[in-house]
């Protein structure tokens, strides 16, 4: 290490202590007195609770406390709410039902908490939790959400008749449906994007420790956003006020949006520290993790794509049916619109767009932002109805994306968004080149010989990162803004340490936002530290999801930056003699440029503190705080070609190559960028083949419930990845960032299913295609 | 998991006396322990039989082979004799669960729980394998009956595997995607008196000889033999991964590629 600045594929300093196993995670904090939590889970999808009975589990050895939903209303606790408000098309407000973190009289899915039990020891929570008896009367459970919608379906909340949450739609309708009527061709599909189930590798845990003497509590949590859950649990939840709470979401392994939201466990930890006087720990286990973390996708959708005589697509029209589970999560309404039909245009010119959403209560755990958040539900389906057109029309399907590209910017899209920047031909051509594109034929045809079925398949995605402006989110109804903050502390000695409003659960930003200041200074990178996740340490921040922390938090970071090098100048103009324009900062000095006068940062540094020699009325020390909102959201694109053999016997499908070029923005540390696509193409792998969250249709238990039954991607079902990136430097940004952390699993699963459906001819293919599934699909094609 | 007592047995003899009660034997425990984590079995006392010397061992005497039945699946998969004198049964070995697994896991182990979905079953129904205990001698082919169901009786405690070494002998086992464990999987073998096929992970009664298998290859032992084999989808399980007709199907692809495994 040493300087290592801007575009330096620098190893990462967090991995020496995740990797030697000195990680700090929720689990590891011990508190002197800390004692333990289990909960009580509804073992049905649906039922109403008669009467709980907690006598015979007060009394197991090691009890102290055993509390229901009753008391934590009694005590003030608030529902959980859905921060962001979506109208129907009739200006009626999203019917949000309530959500108690602890069911009171009714649980509305399996794992749906009821009851807390704090004993000395967790094998004694867990005992005395197997003793609280809970008389349930079972009702009837509908899972799918398009069941769910019909009449007769049974009911979830009295708030949402007919379980519909919101009747929403974005775009032109009546230009739309004419355009379609006018078109020359028109390709229709129904494209299922099925629910995963988020699978972090360290599970959600939370420790609640209330401090008597102080009034106050603090929250360690498995948090991707700590300020966020302070906030909400201060202004909604009734938790604490916000300067009598403090949030700390220490390394936390793994997010993929799963640990945005507030779940009840750790507003039931902090209240029930106070009620039974001690700090209560709680840590997931996996079935509790499959069963309760909020899942991901869940969409139903019928598409309309049409096209005129020149083969340019004219109209698209989406309808779409998104489950929200049981409750509504806390961003769970955000996704399936504004995440998701925003991005309908994807990359091409299309004069018309239509989408209406309809979102859904079912007795599932709810489902909110994850890996991608809407985006991947838009290209699965852009994506998989462009390709298909291009087989209806028979021309490549490459050719088909070029006709249609959009190739002037800004481009303002039918639906909200103005692209910024991009140029989508030049990825299609680093793809096509790298793979071997016009290449295929031959390969197939070599693989035909040896028994195997080859498929090409192809995905040009855009997507959204940085939500932003928040005045332009707070229009469309965000609870909250989505700026970061940043402060920048130069100590005596010229040592810096930065705290970032942002979270690093995995994505490397004590290393990647280090090396923004070391070589912007010129000082080692290991004199850079990183401060984050302390809700005392860091005063405000909106945390890390939707690929921001580049695009948003490194933009904080630099302005605060900034101010820093201003005031240095100055202090070292003042200290040469000399005039502040002449100043630069080179090799960790700052020098009179033209000149060997120069003075060293950490002497500046120590002149800032020591105050002995300022500009007259200048404040002493050196530390500058910045808030950046950002003017537009960012948009990164990229082609994704994949190509694959299946075995006609099992249906196997073998992944052997997969491109990716991508365009993410100037790059700070490739080697964390790529290391960032690799694993979203992973997880779209496993959205594509492997990954699929099942629950039983009738009695609502949910039969992925472990790693028996739910897929993940091994090492072995992924390929050697062949990555590139073309990029335009973002616009809006002082670094040019567009952000790289979801574009893998948004732009993979198209890729992979189109190249699956052309290997084996029968394009009548859901996720996750696995073996069994791809084996009845040849032996359909087979017959046809 | 509950609280639970563990003993370790100093031989069989002292197993047997130790078993009382609802207590369970542990042989490996890469059934029981992941059973007992989530609660879902609750002995009261588990005896471990792992540390029995009479029970450890692999030995191939000229025309036979007899593994101890708390031979680890990693020693089963590695060791040289048997590898040269049935490899199917190493190859097995060596493909089940992950290495945490094979070092953990026995033979014993597993085939005491006859998981419908266990390898070694299929192999040594297909072997025509004896099964010893501390009580009695057992044939394979009364040994296994139906889903995780065994002739043992109460307390009674496998000591050993043996069988004839077979002149050819093949497996294929297609894994399911998540567990690994076998979606199904084939073992072949011939020997003088004529040629089994056992079928693992498919059939909804726990592993079963094949009669059309058989059937094909006791005419000729060539993997062409099956390919006009049709194999009902009656009796075979259904379930997430894979529905019965699909099963029908693999149970033909794998006992190919068994056959074409056993000809080298």
């Amino acid at each position: 290490m040493g300087i290592e600045g801007i575009g330096a594929r620098v190893a990462r300093k967090e991995d020496k202590r995740f990797i030697t196993g000195a990680g700090r995670y929720v689990d590891d904090m011990v508190v002197p007195g800390m004692k333990h939590a289990a909960f009580v889970r509804s073992p049905y999808a649906h039922a109403d609770i008669k009467k709980i009975d907690v006598k015979k589990a007060s009394k197991m050895p090691g009890v102290i406390a055993v509390l229901t939903g009753k008391e934590l209303k009694a005590d003030g606790i608030g529902n959980l709410i859905c921060g962001w408000m979506i109208h129907s098309k009739d200006g009626s407000p999203m019917k949000m039902g309530a959500w108690s973190p602890l069911a009171v009289d009714r649980v509305r899915y399996v794992g749906d908490a009821v009851v807390i039990v704090v004993a000395d020891t967790k094998g004694q929570a867990r005992d005395a939790a197997e003793a609280v008896n809970v008389d349930y009367k079972e009702r009837d459970a509908v899972t799918d959400p398009v069941a769910a919608l019909k009449s007769g379906a049974p009911q979830l909340h009295p708030e949402a008749a007919n379980n519909l949450i919101f009747d929403w739609a974005l775009g032109d309708q009546a230009a739309t449906d004419a355009a379609i009527k006018r078109a020359a061709h028109v390709t229709k599909m129904k494209i299922v994007n099925n629910r995963l189930v988020p699978n972090a590798m360290e599970p959600r845990a939370a420790l609640g420790h209330y401090d008597k003497a102080e009034d106050h509590y603090t929250c360690w949590t498995t948090s991707q956003n700590p300020h966020l859950a302070r906030l909400v649990m201060s202004a909604f939840y009734n938790v604490a006020p916000e300067n009598k709470l403090r949030v700390i979401a220490p390394d936390v392994g793994g997010g993929f949006g799963s640990k945005i939201y507030i779940y009840p466990e750790e507003i039931v930890c902090c209240w029930a520290s106070k009620r039974a006087g001690v700090p209560v720990k709680w840590v997931a286990d996996r079935t509790e993790s499959f069963l309760t973390d909020a899942h991901g996708r869940d969409h139903v959708t019928e598409v309309q794509m049409a096209f005129d005589a020149d083969k340019k697509i004219v109209a698209l029209k989406v309808d779409t049916i998104a489950n929200l589970g049981a409750y509504m999560s806390l961003f769970s309404s955000c996704v399936p619109t504004y995440l998701y039909a925003t991005l309908l245009s994807g990359q091409y010119v299309i004069p018309a767009i239509h989408c209406n959403v309809r979102t859904v209560y079912t007795n599932t755990s709810p489902v909110d932002a994850y890996r991608g958040a809407g985006r991947p539900e838009a290209t699965f389906l852009l994506e998989r109805v462009i390709e298909t057109a291009a087989r209806e029309l028979k021309v490549s399907p490459a050719e088909l994306r070029r006709r249609n590209f959009i190739k002037g910017f800004p481009y303002q899209t039918p639906v909200i968004m103005n692209y910024d920047a991009g140029d989508y031909e030049a990825s299609l051509n680093a793809a096509m080149k790298t793979a071997d594109y016009t290449g295929f034929e031959k390969r197939r045809a070599e693989a035909k010989k040896r028994g195997r079925l080859r498929g090409i398949g192809m995905s040009t995605y855009i997507e959204a990162c940085g939500l932003a402006p928040s005045a332009a989110v707070g229009s469309l109804g965000a609870g909250v803004g989505l700026w970061e903050s940043a402060e920048v502390r130069v100590n005596a000695v010229g040592t810096i340490e930065i705290l970032t409003g942002s979270h690093s659960h995995g994505q490397g930003h004590e290393t990647t936002f280090a090396q923004v200041a070391s070589g912007r200074f010129g000082i080692p990178i290991e004199q850079v530290s990183i401060v984050h996740g302390d809700t005392d340490k860091v005063q405000m921040g909106m945390g890390t999801y939707g690929s921001r922390s580049g695009a948003v938090g490194m933009s904080a970071i630099v302005k605060a930056l900034d101010k820093i090098e201003a005031k240095a100048k100055k202090i070292a103009a003042h200290l040469l003699e000399a005039d502040e324009a002449d100043i630069v900062i080179e090799d960790g000095a700052l020098k009179v440029a033209g000149t060997d006068k120069n003075v060293p940062w950490f002497q500046m540094a120590l002149a800032a503190y020591t105050a002995h020699n300022l500009p007259s009325g200048m404040e002493p020390g050196l530390k500058e705080t910045s808030f950046y909102d950002p003017s537009n959201f960012t948009f990164p694109a990229g082609c994704y070609i994949c190509e694959v053999e299946i075995d006609p016997d099992t249906g196997v499908t073998e992944i052997v190559q997969f491109v990716a070029a991508d365009d993410f923005g100037n790059i700070i540390n490739p080697m964390i960028v790529e290391g960032q696509v690799h694993g979203g193409i992973t997880q779209g792998i496993g959205q594509a083949l492997l990954e699929g969250c099942h629950y039983d249709p009738e009695t609502g238990q949910l039969i992925t419930a472990s790693y028996n039954d739910y897929t993940m991607p091994r090492a072995t079902d992924v390929p050697y990845f062949q990555l590139s990136t073309s990029n335009t430097p973002c616009p809006s940004n002082p670094l040019g960032i567009k952000g790289c952390g979801e574009a893998g699993a948004i732009g993979s699963p198209p890729a992979v299913i189109n190249a699956v459906t052309d290997a084996i001819g029968n394009n009548k293919l859901t996720m996750p295609a696995t073996p069994s599934k791809v084996w009845a699909a040849i032996r359909a094609a087979a017959k046809h | 998991m509950y609280q639970v007592n563990y003993h370790r047995a100093a031989s069989v003899a002292d197993a047997a006396k130790k078993a009382k009660g609802e207590a369970k034997y542990l042989s490996g425990g890469m059934t029981l322990i992941p059973a007992m984590k989530v609660r879902l079995a609750s002995p009261g006392d588990v005896i471990d039989l792992m540390h029995i010397k009479e029970l450890k061992g692999i030995k191939v005497s000229g025309k036979s082979v007899t593994i101890g039945a708390a031979a680890t699946h990693a020693e089963v998969a590695t060791n040289d004799k048997l590898m040269k004198a049935c490899p199917a049964v190493s190859y097995l070995a060596g493909h089940i669960g992950d290495p945490h697994v094979r070092h953990r896991g026995t033979i014993g182990g597993s085939i005491a729980n006859n998981d419908p979905t266990a390898d070694y079953p299929a192999a040594l129904l297909a072997l025509n394998a004896t099964i010893e205990t501390n009580k009695r001698k057992i044939s394979a082919d009364k040994f296994f009956t139906g889903l995780f169901g065994t002739a043992l009786k109460d307390g009674e405690i496998v000591t050993a595997v043996s069988f004839d070494i077979p002149a050819k002998a093949g497996y294929a086992k297609f894994p399911n995607p998540a567990s690994r464990y076998a979606l199904t999987g084939v073992f072949v073998a011939k020997d003088k008196s004529g040629v089994r096929a056992a079928v693992t992970g498919a059939g909804d009664d726990g592993v079963f000889r094949s009669k059309e298998i058989e059937a094909a290859i006791a005419k000729k032992f060539e993997a062409a033999a099956l390919d006009d084999v049709k194999i009902p989808a009656k009796n075979l399980m259904s379930d997430l991964h894979a529905s019965a007709e699909y099963r029908a199907n693999l149970i033909k692809v794998m006992a190919k590629r068994a056959v074409a495994a056993a000809n080298g």
